[in-house]
């Protein structure tokens, strides 16, 4: 290597770097932050943390092209930025174990965050006074359950996720004696009885199928205290050709069932569901208000959780601030709905969660032990110091 | 000067203090303090009357004061009880504030009908109140951050007329006290007040009722509960203006109450009394005085009027403190709370600090500094507190005093030191380029001073942030949510980072490092306030909302002192000292 050009690889470990990717990283919040009113808490998140570029669209186009580094990018960068700066500047030494355990700790941060963004799961439980539940149910991502009813004992289901009904493509499964094949996918709609519109466009819904039904497309909402209601048609295809076109919709409760070759099928589009080795029971919920306000002041569920190994029968008491932590998951007191008469869980599932809580702690003990020694050499300094007179004292007589 | 000038300062500051502390007097014969100090149950907690009253006219009328229509001063109680007992003339105080001038000509009404103000009382707005809540009405349904200057002054208002017109149902119906089963219902539905006391043995706050719904259990055991009887008595003798006999009844009715809810009783006296002493406002006067002296020892007498200022400050702080641990032991819960709390502690926090860095420095850099943050956050509380009471309830999610003690303090610190890095700065820089008087000496002093704060509030905001991850994943399941306010504590992370890693680069030297630390006080002002009002701001454009403005306007302050900052060295007038 040349003495006066420094290897090319070298801008990796520069400190110019660093605080350019800092600063990039503010604005990308900033900006983040300020889109939120656009975009929810959610769409931020995938549009500018959990991709490599934030795309924006040509003006008057569908076509997009990247305008800046996206949150994985700039914390990747920064993570090569820092393994490189220590390994080619840093000596291990006592003076600098604050920096050390200071900037491990941030990788960690930063790789934690990462994976919590690949493998978090949130989803919800909502459970009537008295009622079981066995599974929790997505907040966002939903589902098509294909359930033959045709045994009296049990149901036979096939789910199949919405990801895969927006692409359009034909879905062929074991389970089924025909090829589910979507005709349309709303991501959010609203449903009107045909009576009611009678000027609407005729149904896609071949007649019985929720051909009674007329299904609007509306814009998808970001709001947080309004939901979207995904709505669709799936066409079914035997041997012998379409078997007819079938109306789907988290809307409806009641799901259009489907017969063919003597067997009988449900198809419900609903929230994707997550089924626990275990059952939840609620046996009480209490909503305690300040009085002569409506401020809250406690919400709690009282669950009973058995588990199907048998090894856990037992009742949990789950309130703000004092989640349940079992199998891997965690429940926390969400809300409440009816009157106080059902509880709403929300049930996080990441494998990564202790991750922040040991950086954290490497982080903490580092800055400490960084500026510690700093302000520890400060009054060193000072006391070795001859007694300094004040900047603006008269000069002694 | 005299030697002993800083001394004979601070003997003044406090002889005032003192001054404040004594407990005010009765001047109308009316025991007005002992009735101030009644408890009664509202907005979920028991407070005094005296609070329901100052912070009905905080809130009604933008301050405590109350001048008669014949220009005499009106105590918050006397106000209070006419309210209760004599409401024909409360309604002739002029407490209703309002700005607007498209309001007003609701009303038919223009600001000369007002001698000048800005206050007009419930009589002069009679004739508009249908139209008012027609207004109201037709604003409801907008969304409140899209709703235009107008909009936003017409539900305000509405809301302020009608929590007038229920307190005139807390203890008796308007129209006079014997009112039958309907006044009763009236009552028990419009009281924002439970002022009747559980019977028995019985201290839930829950128990408490109004005066409405005791009289409506009333009427079938037949038994008019002790507290009703007393109220109807007082009002008796408030109306008839006989003092011997509102004196001996207020007395004997809390005697009665001392002996069964001894604590509470003890707490609502300490209130009322808390509120009267106003400390904060008394250390809001300190701190502008000591900023005026530690400005002028800048160009002469440093030594003597720099410890003056010291000293002030000292006083101003220890005030503070003390009003803060009041507040602490009135609602049983650690410094911050709220926003309002927030302020209160965000300037104590850089006080403290700033006596520590003036010990250090003695050179009244870190007094003006602290002063004027001190000032700040305190007039900003102020205008916090217009909203009603300061000591609100948790709501059950913030209902954690681990958390309130750990992440929201030490983050509250972090923007504390942020904020006095970002005005330490600026001294340096207004000094440098408009005096001469920023030698060599005292810009190494401020730059020592900045980095040791700067490193002081990387290590707290980082903490805290990180303290607060972990109470949303305890309580919420997820670490980090990137919601505005998380986001914000973020920014000022990274950028307090910044700082650090540009000079540890050497890419920033004195002056850099100042102008750095000044945009942190953009950055801290955004976390702080521009974070709540994106639901407003940033939503409906074109409408001007106040504290976005006096946001903007404290934006771009600091973006001029940078400006300023930029102005090369040589033309500085404090270039001759080489800094």
């Amino acid at each position: 290597m040349a003495p006066d050009r420094p290897h090319p690889l070298l801008c990796f470990t520069s400190l110019r770097l660093t605080v350019a990717l800092l600063l990039l990283s503010i604005v990308l919040v900033f900006a983040a932050t300020l889109d939120q009113v656009h975009l929810g808490v959610w769409g931020v998140q995938e549009k500018y943390f959990r991709s490599l570029f934030v795309f924006a669209n040509v003006p008057g186009t569908t076509f997009l092209f990247p305008v800046f580094p996206g949150g994985y990018l700039l914390g990747g960068a920064l993570i090569v930025n820092l393994v490189a700066a220590h390994f080619y500047r840093f000596r291990l030494s006592w003076k600098k174990s604050g920096i050390w355990l200071t900037h491990i700790g941030l990788i960690l941060l930063l790789v934690g965050e990462g994976l919590s963004g690949i493998l978090q799961e949130d989803n919800q439980m909502r459970i009537d006074v008295g009622q079981t539940r066995r599974y929790s149910e997505s907040f966002r991502d939903t589902e098509l359950a294909v359930i033959e009813i045709t045994h009296p004992d049990y149901d036979q289901v096939v789910s199949i996720p919405s990801a895969l009904l927006t692409e359009g493509a034909s879905i062929q499964h074991p389970g089924l004696p025909f090829i589910v094949k979507p005709a349309a996918y709303y991501p959010n709609a609203s449903l009107q009885m045909r009576m009611q519109v009678p000027n609407a466009p005729p149904s896609l819904a071949t007649p019985g199928e929720g051909d009674d039904i007329v299904a609007t497309p509306i814009p998808v909402t970001t709001k947080p205290d309004e939901s979207n209601w995904p709505t669709g048609y799936v066409e079914l295809v035997g041997p012998e050709g379409s078997l007819g076109i079938v109306l789907v919709s988290t809307l409806l409760q009641q799901p259009e069932a489907f017969a063919y070759q003597g067997r009988t099928w449900l198809l419900s589009l609903r929230a994707k569901r997550d089924y626990l080795p275990f059952s939840i029971t609620l046996e009480k919920f209490t909503h305690d208000i300040y009085p002569g306000t409506d401020i809250p002041r406690d919400f709690a569920s009282t669950i009973r959780l058995r588990s199907d190994d048998g090894r856990d029968d037992r009742e949990v008491r789950i309130f703000m601030n004092n989640p349940l932590r079992f199998a891997g998951r965690a429940f926390y007191q969400a809300g409440y709905a009816n009157n106080d008469r059902t509880t709403v869980l929300q049930v996080v599932r990441n494998p990564s969660w202790r991750i922040p809580y040991l950086s954290c702690a490497l982080i903490l003990l580092g800055l400490v032990l960084q500026f510690g020694l700093h302000l520890f050499g400060f009054f060193r300094r000072r006391l070795a110091a001859p007694a300094r007179v004040p900047a603006h004292a008269p000069a002694p007589p | 000067m005299n030697r002993h000038a800083a001394f004979w300062v601070l003997l003044l500051g406090l002889a005032w203090v003192g001054s404040t502390l004594i407990p005010h007097g009765n001047p109308g014969g009316f025991d007005l303090t002992s009735f101030g100090r009644l408890p009664v149950l509202a907005d979920g907690r028991i407070k005094p009357m005296d609070t329901i009253a100052r912070t009905a006219l905080l809130m009604l009328q933008g301050h405590q004061r109350l001048a008669a229509p014949d220009g005499r001063a009106v105590a918050p109680e006397e106000w209070l009880l006419d309210v209760f007992f004599r409401p024909d003339t409360a309604d002739t105080d002029r407490i209703f504030r309002i700005d607007n001038p498209d309001v007003l000509s609701l009303f038919g009404l223009g600001a000369g009908d007002s001698a000048g103000q800005v206050r007009f009382s419930f009589v002069q707005l009679q004739s508009g109140l249908a139209e008012l809540e027609r207004q109201a009405e037709l604003a409801a349904p907008v969304e409140a951050a899209t709703r235009t200057a107008f909009q936003r002054a017409v539900v305000e208002l509405r809301e302020h007329v009608d929590y007038y017109s229920r307190l005139k149902y807390g203890l008796q119906t308007p129209d006079g006290p014997a009112a039958g089963r309907s006044g009763f219902e009236a009552m028990e539905k419009f009281s924002p007040l439970r002022a009747v006391p559980p019977s028995a043995a019985s201290v839930r706050p829950d128990d408490w009722r109004s005066v409405g719904q005791s009289q409506l259990a009333s009427l079938s055991t037949g038994a008019t509960d002790p507290t009703v009887v007393f109220y109807a008595a007082l009002g008796r003798a408030w109306r008839a203006a006989q003092p011997g006999d509102f004196n001996a009844l207020v007395a004997a009715e809390r005697a009665g109450l001392a002996e069964r809810f001894a604590s509470a009783a003890r707490r609502c006296s300490f209130e009322a009394y808390f509120n009267q002493v106003e400390p904060f406002y008394t250390s809001l006067v300190l701190y502008v005085a000591a900023f005026l002296l530690a400005v002028i020892s800048w160009l002469k007498w440093p030594v003597e009027l720099g410890r003056a200022a010291f000293r002030l400050m000292a006083l101003a702080f220890l005030l503070a403190t003390a009003g803060i641990i009041a507040r602490m032991w009135l609602e049983g819960r650690p410094p911050v709370t709220n926003l309002y709390s927030s302020a209160l502690f965000i300037g104590w926090g850089a006080v403290g600090l700033c006596l520590v860095l003036e010990r250090i420095g003695r050179n009244g850099v870190a007094s003006s500094a602290g002063s004027l943050i001190g000032f700040g956050t305190l007039v900003i509380a102020h205008n916090l507190s217009l909203s009603g009471d300061t000591l609100e309830m948790m709501r059950a999610v913030l209902d954690s005093n681990f958390w309130l003690s750990t992440h929201v303090v030490t983050v509250t610190t972090g923007y504390a030191s942020t904020f006095l890095a970002g005005f330490l700065a600026i001294i340096y820089i207004l000094r440098g380029v408009l005096t001469r008087t920023l030698d060599r000496a005292t810009a190494d002093s401020l730059a020592h001073m900045v980095y040791g704060i700067v490193c002081f509030a990387t290590l707290f905001s980082f903490v805290g942030t990180v303290l607060g991850g972990i109470w949303a994943d305890q309580s919420w399941g997820r670490f980090w949510g990137w919601d505005p306010k998380e986001n914000g504590a973020l920014i000022i992370v990274l950028w307090n980072a910044v700082i650090l890693h540009c000079r540890w680069g050497g890419l920033v030297k004195q002056r850099g490092l100042m102008c750095l630390a000044v945009f942190g006080n953009v950055v801290t002002a955004w976390s702080w306030f521009g974070t709540n009002m994106l639901g407003i701001g940033l939503h409906s454009y074109g409408f001007t909302n106040a504290a976005f403005e006096g946001l903007l306007a404290f934006v771009a302050l600091q973006l001029a002192i940078i400006g300023l900052a930029a102005i090369p060295r040589a033309r500085w007038r404090s270039a001759a000292a080489k800094i």
